[in-house]
């Protein structure tokens, strides 16, 4: 299984050295031996799970932890950071998924913050200005004035910004963490080519993600992470995606998209000509029992707001929604009595209480007869919950847990959870697999298709096409707020649900 | 919803630099024109043109200056995402500090006792402003300790403080007002300049010179300076400012402690304001008339936004509004009615202008 030791490294001219990295919280231990070696000018990509222990192994990169035992080196000398403006200074810089910019701010102060050029206790503009112009003209954003306010820039801009912060302290080692999730095709080129020309200047990326066919594309080389050990080290060129995917959850994924006999029955949702205020335009479809319908499309195109004006989110401004024999627009708390749920796109911000427990969090939709009379017992809620979190399976202590404690991929298993304990027989999900380990996702993949097998129908919005084509049954494509005609799967292939996506019409 | 598809990675930026110095001028200018709104408004109706006497707006200038040079902390407080609301117990600690102080007694060369400021009449008034501006400055500094020392929330915190520092105040009267024995200048420094003939040629009140020169070093501070620069920064993402190397903590110790200060400052106009009485149940409610003249100034409550200017603004605003529902003779409820509808719409145009941003 795991490839024989990486000849291409040699330790004693290596940008970034990590040695036997253990790291222990309380019993549990993350990190149980992590070796990374990443060479100057080298694009490393690290890959693993959720849970396999990543994020602590970036945290003691950004001097956030420290590791119990290991070594690390930054180009031969001993690195350990005692926090993570130490890390930064000696010139390994972080760029985290969720951007890290003070969005009042000037986009040159944000660039030289806690490092402003000063006389003083006064800041020396002009000098800021310069230092500011000469890190933006490396990162390609030449165009921007420094003196604009960073929250007036596109999310693509600010992840620049943050690159050029790094830049202008001289950074050596530059840690990306899922640098495409929110960006667009074209965006994670540009993205791609400054990350070539950094390369160029020597400056070494360790590039973290969940789209392995990226990680690819960019790395030169790749180390897997599962439970909390490196387990795989190797060139990208040459290694197929399957045995990167097989590194990661230490077993074959031939049965990636299980698929159960499904008869589809009466159709329980059926849309004609909804419309809402700015998307979708006109969209029309009908989904049955029994059947996995799938919406495929380009962020934006309007698939998420199809499915919050479905639920009641969005305002309807014409057009008819049919849900079993109720009729007519309605609010979410009604959906939900309709037995329609959602499990939205935005886990943090919209779908989940992450401060609440597990058990709260699965039985908000649905708390009538958790108690005696209008009481709810938290016995109850937690006898309720913890089918569910065995059935799934949710991996958690207990289902008082809280739940922003619980893995990304947990969480989302919690949300949909959520609908199986509401008992509904219509599943919106939008999203359902983003930003989750492999494992996590078959799971979910498998809970559908149960689902789909005992006459729920789901409808669900993706933008991972693979997924697309392994789950549904039947696939329509929305661009630019219009909602194609729902084909059977087998109609369509990658190649044409691309195309329709970008509205070319195809015969 | 944006559509990332549809936004070029980079748009036409020389367009929106220029847009942007206009935007903050005209943040400051929009609310400009509200105060001269407010002000033509009761031009006209107040019968008999007693409204725009420079008399009156004198009067208008000093009313607001207790409530602006409080307003000066508070703002750094509030840029920097927090709040403080003991600054009203902090004005009435300022003020009984200073009397008590005028009000000592001590043993004469003789052995009988007199009165401090009987025996030293320069001296006693300048220790009593020291007394009151140290006290004050000092609680503001605990305030952010214990903030940033045991990680609590601004609101809840002072709020505790806010009961403490008043019955710190009333301790020190023990519950009565203090009358000093005699005036000195901290009585004057308020007085108006174009009534009395005494003091013309400084044209405007003591206090009103101390707000301006208060004005002009928070402003430059919160500009132009390293520190000021921080205090945004930490109001704009405190996580960001931390992980570049901001000393989030001593950041806001440090707006604390000038809320503190600049409380002290706003409790010698009130003192003198007053009359001259160390009266422990004063500018009661003051921090939310302060709060209230930095948000009408354009200051966000989430921090990262607001400006010494726009609070300047807000207090007068605040005070015109007052001073003018008096002179047309509304009735005091209905003048309070009145100040809060006026907070509520100018949060409400801030939102709908930043949604249209």
């Amino acid at each position: 299984m795991v490839p024989s030791a990486d000849e291409s490294a040699k330790p004693d001219s290596a940008r970034l050295e990590m040695r036997g990295v253990r790291k222990r919280f309380g019993a549990t231990e993350a990190l149980r031996g992590v070796d990374l070696v990443v060479m100057p000018g080298e694009v490393m990509a690290l890959v693993g799970e959720n849970g396999a222990g990543k994020s602590t192994l970036m945290k003691i990169l950004a001097g956030a932890l420290r590791p119990d035992d290991g070594r690390m080196f930054l180009d031969g000398k001993p690195f350990a950071p005692g926090n993570p403006w130490r890390a930064r200074h000696s010139g390994v810089a972080m760029i985290y998924q969720e951007l890290a910019l003070a969005p009042h701010l000037s986009v040159m102060e944000n660039i030289l913050l806690g490092v402003e050029p000063t006389h003083g206790p006064l800041v020396r503009w002009k000098a800021m200005r310069q230092r500011a112009t000469a890190a933006l003209s490396t990162v390609g954003l030449d165009q921007i004035v420094p003196e604009i306010q960073v929250r007036q820039l596109s999310v693509a801009q600010q992840q620049l910004v943050e690159i050029a912060r790094a830049v202008a302290l001289d950074c050596r080692v530059l840690v990306l963490d899922e640098p495409t999730s929110s960006l667009t095709a074209k965006d994670i080129e540009r993205l791609f080519a400054l990350i070539r020309r950094l390369k160029s200047r020597g400056i070494s990326v360790v590039y973290i993600s969940h789209f392995l066919e990226e990680a690819q594309q960019i790395a030169d080389r790749f180390t897997v992470l599962r439970d909390g050990e490196t387990v795989g080290t190797g060139k990208t060129v040459g290694t197929s995606l399957d045995r990167i995917i097989a590194l990661m959850v230490g077993r074959e994924v031939n049965e990636l998209y299980p698929r159960s006999s499904r008869t589809p029955g009466d159709v329980v949702l059926e849309i004609k000509e909804l419309s809402g205020f700015a998307k979708p335009r006109a969209a029309s479809l009908r989904l049955r029992r029994g059947e996995v319908l799938g919406i495929s499309g380009l962020i934006g195109a309007g698939r998420t707001e199809l499915m919050r004006t479905i639920f009641g989110l969005d305002r309807v401004q014409r057009g008819e929604i049919r849900v079993g024999v109720f009729q007519g627009a309605q609010t979410p708390s009604q959906r939900w009595t309709e037995r329609v749920g959602m499990v939205s796109e935005d886990r943090r911000m919209e779908g989940l209480a992450y401060g609440l427990s597990i058990a709260e969090n699965v039985t908000l939709p649905r708390l009538q007869g958790l108690g005696p009379w209008r009481f709810v017992l938290p016995s109850r809620q937690r006898a309720a919950c913890e089918p569910w979190i065995a059935q799934i399976p949710i991996k958690c202590l207990n289902a008082s847990q809280r739940l922003g404690d619980l893995s990304g991929g947990n969480q989302q298993k919690v949300a949909i959870a959520r609908l199986l304990h509401a008992d509904v027989d219509v599943l919106l999900l939008d999203e359902p697999t983003r930003g989750i380990d492999v494992g996590s996702k078959a799971q979910i993949y498998r809970l559908i298709d149960e689902l789909a097998a005992r006459g729920k129908a789901v409808l669900m919005v993706s933008s991972y096409i693979p997924e697309l084509l392994g789950v549904c049954d039947r696939i329509a494509v929305m661009c630019r707020g219009r909602l194609g005609e729902a084909r059977e799967r087998d109609d369509w292939n990658e190649q044409k649900l691309m195309t329709a996506a970008i509205g070319q019409e195809e015969t | 919803m944006s559509d990332p598809i549809e936004t070029p990675l980079v748009p036409n930026a020389t367009e929106e630099h220029r847009r942007r110095p206009k935007l903050v001028l005209g943040n400051v200018f929009g609310r400009f024109i509200a105060l001269l709104a407010v002000f033509i408004f009761f031009a006209v109706l107040v019968e008999g043109g007693k409204f725009y006497t420079l008399r009156n707006l004198e009067n208008i200038l000093r009313q607001s200056c207790v409530y602006a040079t409080a307003g000066l902390g508070m703002t750094m407080v509030i840029v920097a995402g927090g709040i403080d609301l003991s600054a009203g117990s902090l004005i009435a600690l300022s003020v009984v500090t200073v009397a008590w102080v005028l009000n000592l007694n001590v043993a004469g060369a003789d052995g009988s006792v007199q009165s401090v400021v009987a025996l030293h009449p320069v001296l006693a008034p300048i220790l009593a402003v020291l007394a009151g501006v140290v006290i004050t400055t000092v609680a503001g500094l605990a305030n952010g300790g214990i903030i940033v020392g045991l990680r609590l929330v601004p609101f809840i915190v002072t709020l505790g403080t806010m009961g403490m520092f008043r019955g710190l105040a009333k301790g020190i009267a023990r519950e009565r007002d203090i009358y000093p024995p005699q005036d000195t200048w901290i009585n004057r420094i308020m007085d108006p300049t174009l009534s009395t003939h005494g003091h013309s040629g400084i044209l405007l009140p003591t206090g009103v010179w101390i707000l301006i020169v208060g004005v002009v070093i928070a402003a430059l501070l919160l500009r132009y300076t390293r520190l000021g620069r921080h205090i945004f920064a930490v109001g704009s993402n405190e996580e960001t400012a931390r992980l570049c190397g901001v000393s989030v903590g001593r950041t806001k110790l440090f707006v604390y402690t000038a809320s503190g200060f600049f409380c002290g400052v706003a409790g010698l106009m009130q003192f003198s304001y007053i009359g001259g009485i160390g009266q422990p149940t004063t500018a009661v409610m003051y921090e939310l008339f302060v709060i209230a003249a930095v948000i009408i100034g354009g200051a966000s409550f989430t921090g990262g936004e607001g400006s010494i200017l726009g609070t300047i603004i807000g207090a007068l605003t605040i005070t015109m509004l007052y001073t003018g529902g008096q002179q047309m003779g509304w009735p005091k409820w209905v003048q309070e009615m009145v100040i809060g509808i006026i907070i509520i719409v100018a949060v409400a145009l801030d939102r709908l202008r930043h949604r249209r941003a």
